[in-house]
């Protein structure tokens, strides 16, 4: 249903891409004195089972790219598309999983409670919710929290909760702003493990914005390095690693990886 | 998390400051009335004191043994006491205020809903609200009684006049809930409305899931305010709208009398006292049990 076939995609059928982005564009207060382009001219396509962080000099849109992806906002102009459908219609068709800086846990309600939340609001049965969000739970390894409210859990703890209950409704996309952002290094490793065993055991695809070099690259199967604003994806890099472990942090190959992705990001700065 | 054992020694204890805090106020009274008295019994030596504090005497500060005994005195021999005719007018003053507090809060919540759907509206009608809680409510209640005995004959019940007290009571019981309850309608995050947006949540669910459960920690105190404002504007519908058998009408007619028996609207007034304590009592009841299972324990 695409015509326009993105650059970076050319060669790949529009049905095989998880998402589309075209010739993007997002002005804040088009037409007045006080407009803001954000984003101009961004071409991304991500197809099934890829992690792609989005790394950028902070300020430059990655977190309005992200709310346009999940259909939050309305872009001013060119072509994005989801599973083949409009952004908005993906949000309503429920594709999406989103997890922010905050973990966004309603305190009144248990881990359990909380991951059930999405599939509450989807109508399903409480027998199916229930088993269905004690088995996220196990995923993320909190198995043993589920009757603890938010208040009780540590920050680490609160976003595991979090990306649980994105998780629970099995959306076509996870989409990740800053998970990390506000937890320690350590725990912040450790996250990071959990988030890639997660990510191979549910055969997600995931969108991640980060500020964090070696966490891009740890993370992902390509790398896209956003220019200052008005924003587009001025770099990819696909990250070739032959495994992911702790170990691998101290490895050769990562701190190549690092070094390209960083003296590619100085250059786009640079620009 | 606290086990049963310490929040029923806490409870114990709390008791035990209030029983101390009545035994202070009592003695804080006798001392007043003795050193009241006092000033007029030695006017030249207490002359400079004497000549600004306010004399008292067994009319104005009747004896608090003498107010305690009141409740079992009857007022024609052999009749009820009046602790009973107290007891009788605080419950009747309470059904009232139960009813106007239910009602107001109802309405109060509705008013909050209604101005969370867009901030023009909130800008719009909100000053309209806070205007209303400035007409005069002795000036009203009596429009509200008339209105009742005739103009509600549509009714498939019939209309009486405890109910028109209660509409009184509603009137000031809306306001705290309708402006506090907008608040907390209005209290998550950017983020977890986003997040009730990305599951596709209809308005309705973002206002039970989401917006309800986010206010009670607003709502609550506003609560406690109306629980005593119904009561309040009960007695004050009562005594306005002239409607026999509560609180107001007892309070109006022992201050008639009030130069041959003072304690007697001693005892009314703690009567008074008391009905509201009851009331702010449920709601700080309703309280705990809400919002203590949310890991934050709410004292």
């Amino acid at each position: 249903m695409n015509a326009a076939e993105p650059q970076r995609a050319a060669g790949e059928a529009a049905q095989d891409l998880v998402l589309e982005i075209a010739g993007l564009e997002k002005t804040f207060n088009p037409g007045r004195s006080n407009a803001v382009p954000a984003i101009s001219d961004l071409y991304l396509a991500v197809r099934p089972r890829e992690f792609v962080s989005i790394i950028g000099p902070s300020g430059c849109g990655k977190s309005t790219l992200l709310r346009l992806v999940g259909g939050l906002i309305k872009p001013t102009g060119g072509e994005l598309s989801v599973n083949g459908r409009t952004a908005g219609e993906a949000r309503l068709n429920r594709d999406y999983g989103m997890v922010f800086q905050a973990a966004g846990l309603l305190d009144w309600r248990t881990a359990l409670r909380n991951v059930e939340l999405p599939l509450e609001l989807m109508g399903w049965s409480k027998l199916r919710r229930r088993k269905r969000a004690k088995e996220m739970l196990e995923l993320v390894d909190l198995g043993g929290f589920a009757s603890h409210y938010p208040a009780e859990l540590s920050g680490g703890m609160q976003q595991r909760v979090s990306i649980a209950r994105a998780l629970s409704f099995e959306p076509s996309l996870l989409l990740m702003d800053e998970p990390f952002g506000a937890l320690d290094e350590m725990t912040r490793e450790h996250m990071q493990a959990e988030l890639l065993k997660i990510w191979r055991e549910t055969a997600t695809t995931v969108i991640f914005i980060t500020h964090s070099i070696p966490e891009a690259v740890f993370l992902s199967t390509r790398v896209a390095v956003m220019s200052p604003r008005p924003a587009r994806i001025a770099a990819e890099l696909s990250i070739d690693l032959p495994e992911r472990t702790p170990q691998t942090r101290d490895t050769e190959e990562f701190f190549r990886n690092v070094s390209l992705v960083r003296r590619t990001l100085r250059s786009v700065e640079g620009q | 998390m606290a086990d049963p054992s310490t929040t029923r020694r806490a409870r114990a204890r709390r008791t035990l400051i209030f029983a101390i805090f009545l035994v202070v106020l009592a003695l804080l009274y006798t001392g007043y009335k003795a050193f009241g008295q006092a000033i007029d019994d030695t006017q030249r030596d207490w002359w400079v004191v004497g000549s600004f504090l306010p004399r008292s005497d067994d009319k104005n500060m009747p004896p608090v043994l003498d107010i305690l005994a009141e409740f079992g005195e009857a007022p024609r021999e052999g009749g009820t006491t009046i602790g009973r005719l107290t007891l009788d007018g605080a419950l009747f003053t309470l059904r009232e205020a139960a009813v106007g507090f239910a009602a107001g809060t109802i309405i109060g919540l509705a008013i909050a809903v209604v101005l969370l759907q867009s901030r023009r509206a909130e800008r719009g009608v909100l000053p309209y609200v806070i205007a209303s809680q400035t007409v005069p409510l002795i000036a009203i209640a009596p429009i509200v009684v008339v209105w009742g005995r005739t103009g509600l004959e549509f009714l498939p019940w019939e209309w009486q006049d405890w109910m028109s007290v209660s509409v009184i009571a509603t009137y000031l019981t809306f306001f705290p809930v309708a402006v506090n309850g907008l608040r907390g309608l209005q209290s998550p995050s950017p983020e977890a409305t986003e997040l009730m947006q990305s599951y596709a949540a209809s308005r309705r669910q973002v206002l039970r899931r989401l917006q309800l459960p986010a206010s009670l920690p607003f709502l609550f105190p506003a609560l406690r305010i109306a629980a005593t404002a119904s009561v309040v504007g009960a007695i004050v519908g009562e005594i306005s709208a002239g409607v026999r058998g509560g609180l107001g009408r007892l309070i109006l007619d022992f201050a008639g009398k009030y130069i041959t028996g003072p304690e007697r609207l001693y005892v009314a007034i703690i009567g008074a006292c008391i009905t509201g304590l009851v009331a702010v009592g449920v709601v700080a009841a309703a309280e705990r049990l809400l919002l203590t299972r949310r890991g934050i324990v709410a004292q």
